[in-house]
């Protein structure tokens, strides 16, 4: 691997000296030395996701449905929403997950659906993550008067009822895809944002960022520079629950018939599921493909989202020798069904 | 005390906001509502309902602060106007005949959530990679992966439509008349069971994992091996020690769950067609009819605030830092 020369090759001796069998591992070795420590915190956190069979079970799925979100112009090059069958068909050789009411492709569909549904959740989740983390580091960096107004509106957005605000908002705004995301930001920052500023809080209050005060750095400096990077396995962590909640709550918009009803979504196929009487007619191969696909995304987020905790807090890893982290007294203690966290 | 004050303050601040937001949203968003709702309404409208109506979301000449303050009078002394959709029905009359509902629905699947969600967790944290603690937080997961509204349709296909176990729609059945008899009481029961039930099946895990990971932080304190050094019961070190002091996070969560109440068992009463305050709004925004839209959004938030704040004052009783703080 020519980077991991490059990498010994430049590396600082502190770092050399401090691990010299991973200083192998691929890594850009130009960082400054007050850099050090950060990167590695984020290097273990990737390794620990790599080598997590949740993260990697979770990234597997995750990956399968971005591809099949980009190849869905090759795999049905056809506008999806065309006509093509029969009403109502069962799953047979030709239409493999059926047809709609209207007699649709529901494969064609589901697969088309998956752009649209994958594109909100991701616009949603990083823009979302992005406000909360300019709110959360600003409160917690400048503190005081600001972080009283920022924390004031941050609890007031997270306590106003999100779907109905979601509904009244959308009733209002003209239906489309902009709307939709705009809605969803609007409503799903406030959470990231409280996370985020509890986190900075605690990292502003250490020597380091102290030490950045009084040596001048400009304050967009310190809190992205100083401060940020070492939050990355919590921007992480809310960023999914960001995507999450962006994916499932634009379905649940949708379903309701509140977004651009004549664009292809999982949503809107559920919406059109339910207008079209599947459920009374038994047609359970219209609405169950999208919620699956649903739930899968939702689902391997979750399991990555789920692994960033195991790897960040040892306590909620899968203990294998029980009691051996700590030493005990040799007497047996007199609960013995009860295993030491 | 001083804590309850500045904590009632933040409600008042919160509730403010919402009547703002209210007052605003029709008045700078693009597209004029009120067009759109006089084209499908006029001619079910007396003239001065519709002077009414011009006022209530700002249409008439005045100021924006008069109206502004005018409107702020009205929300406060609950003239919400009257809903077009059900004319000639105040507001908070319409609303007052769907709110039982949505409480009864809402309240129930989050009661029953809660309490065997903690109870797992704890068990879960108890017995560190045993069988509850291995097999249901994946399977949880997975199930809260669903949109619950797909759950309700998934429940309502598979025992209403097929195999016929439970009513599909609505709270009571039409031929039934409404009164404290046994069996009206169980017809709702029946209608309950399949919307409370997808409810409770997509939140239960995440009041165990919660649970299950203050658990095992609470198990690892000091005075849990006193505990067990003491020789204490193992349920009484589990009940009174460990779940007791964790249950803390578990209290405020359910105070933020109470909005999901009122508010987020919309989609599931949607499915049902069940007569909440969530499918009332739906109709609501369908059929254009501003003035209950509002006062329906009022009303959850103020319900949402409300139980927030009692919530505040039983999280003083249980822990008493935060008042020193």
């Amino acid at each position: 691997m020519t980077t991991s020369i490059a990498n010994t090759a430049s590396s600082l001796p502190g770092e050399t000296l401090a691990d010299p069998v991973t200083g192998k591992t691929p890594d850009g070795g130009t960082g400054l030395p007050p850099a050090v420590s950060v990167r590695q915190s984020n290097r273990s956190l990737l390794h620990g996701l790599l080598t997590n069979k949740k993260a990697m079970t979770g990234a597997a799925i995750l990956v399968v449905f971005i591809a099949l979100a980009l190849l869905a112009p090759v795999l049905y090059p056809d506008n999806p929403s065309k006509i093509t069958g029969m009403a109502s068909q069962e799953p047979d050789a030709e239409y493999w997950l059926g047809t709609t009411a209207k007699g649709q492709d529901v494969l064609a569909l589901t697969i088309h659906g998956s752009r649209s549904s994958l594109f909100v959740g991701l616009t949603v989740g990083f823009a979302s993550t992005f406000i909360g983390i300019l709110v959360g580091l600003a409160s917690a960096y400048f503190g005081k008067f600001i972080d009283e107004a920022l924390s004031l509106t941050t609890n007031v957005f997270l306590l106003l009822p999100g779907l109905p605000l979601l509904v009244i908002l959308a009733a209002f705004l003209p239906p489309g895809l902009g709307t939709v995301i705009l809605v969803l930001v609007v409503t799903g920052w406030a959470g990231s944002a409280r996370v985020l500023r509890s986190q900075a809080l605690s990292i502003r209050s250490k020597d380091f960022v102290a030490a950045a005060v009084v040596t001048g750095e400009r304050p967009l400096r310190i809190m992205f520079g100083e401060i940020l990077p070492n939050m990355a396995s919590i921007v992480m962590g809310t960023l999914l629950a960001c995507i999450i909640y962006g994916i499932g709550a634009q379905a649940g918009l949708e379903f309701l018939g509140l977004g651009d009803v004549s664009t292809v979504s999982w949503g809107n196929n559920l919406y059109w599921a339910g207008n079209e009487g599947a459920l009374l007619t038994g047609s359970w191969w219209v609405f169950v493909p999208s919620g699956v696909c649903i739930a899968l995304v939702a689902f391997s987020l979750a399991l990555i989202n789920y692994a960033v905790d195991e790897v960040t807090n040892p306590r909620l890893r899968k203990i294998r020798k029980p009691k051996s982290d700590r030493p005990k007294p040799t007497q047996p203690v007199p609960t013995g069904k009860r295993v030491a966290a | 005390m001083r804590f309850i004050l500045r904590r009632l303050g933040f409600y008042l601040i919160a509730f403010w906001v919402s009547i703002t937001l209210n007052f605003l949203l029709p008045r700078f968003m693009p597209g004029d509502p009120v067009s759109r709702m006089f084209a499908r309404t006029q001619d079910r409208m007396q003239p001065e309902q519709i002077e009414h109506l011009r006022k209530l979301l700002g249409v008439d000449d005045r100021p924006l602060w008069e109206q502004y303050v005018g409107y702020l009078h009205n929300m406060l002394t609950g003239q919400m106007g009257v809903s077009i959709s059900r004319f000639p029905a105040p507001v908070t009359e319409v609303i007052g005949s769907q709110v039982g509902w949505t409480l009864l629905l809402g309240g129930t699947a989050l009661v029953i959530a809660a309490v065997v969600g903690n109870l797992l967790g704890i068990l879960a944290a108890w017995r560190r990679g045993g069988a509850v603690d291995s097999a249901l937080p994946p399977l949880l997961i997975f199930i809260g992966s669903f949109p619950y509204f797909w759950l309700a349709m998934g429940a309502l296909y598979l025992f209403g439509v097929t195999l016929g176990w439970f009513p599909i729609r609505h709270a009571f059945s039409d031929t039934i008349e409404p009164s404290f008899s046994w069996a009206f009481v169980s017809d709702v029961g029946m209608h309950l069971v399949l919307p409370a039930l997808t409810i409770v099946l997509v939140s239960i895990g995440g009041w165990m994992l919660g649970m299950r990971n203050t658990m095992i932080a609470t198990n690892a304190e000091d005075y849990i091996t006193m505990a067990e050094a003491k020789g204490l019961r193992p349920g009484r070190i589990m009940f009174r020690y460990a779940a007791r002091n964790a249950m803390l996070p578990s209290v405020t969560a359910f105070g933020m769950s109470l909005g999901f109440v009122v508010g987020g068992a919309m989609l599931t009463e949607v499915v049902f067609a069940y007569p909440g305050v969530g499918y009332q709004l739906l109709a609501a925004v369908q059929g254009l009819d501003y003035p209950l839209m509002q006062g329906l959004f009022l009303t959850i938030t103020a319900a949402v605030l409300l139980a927030n704040f009692l919530v505040d004052i039983l999280y003083v009783r249980l822990d008493p830092r935060v008042r020193s703080n």
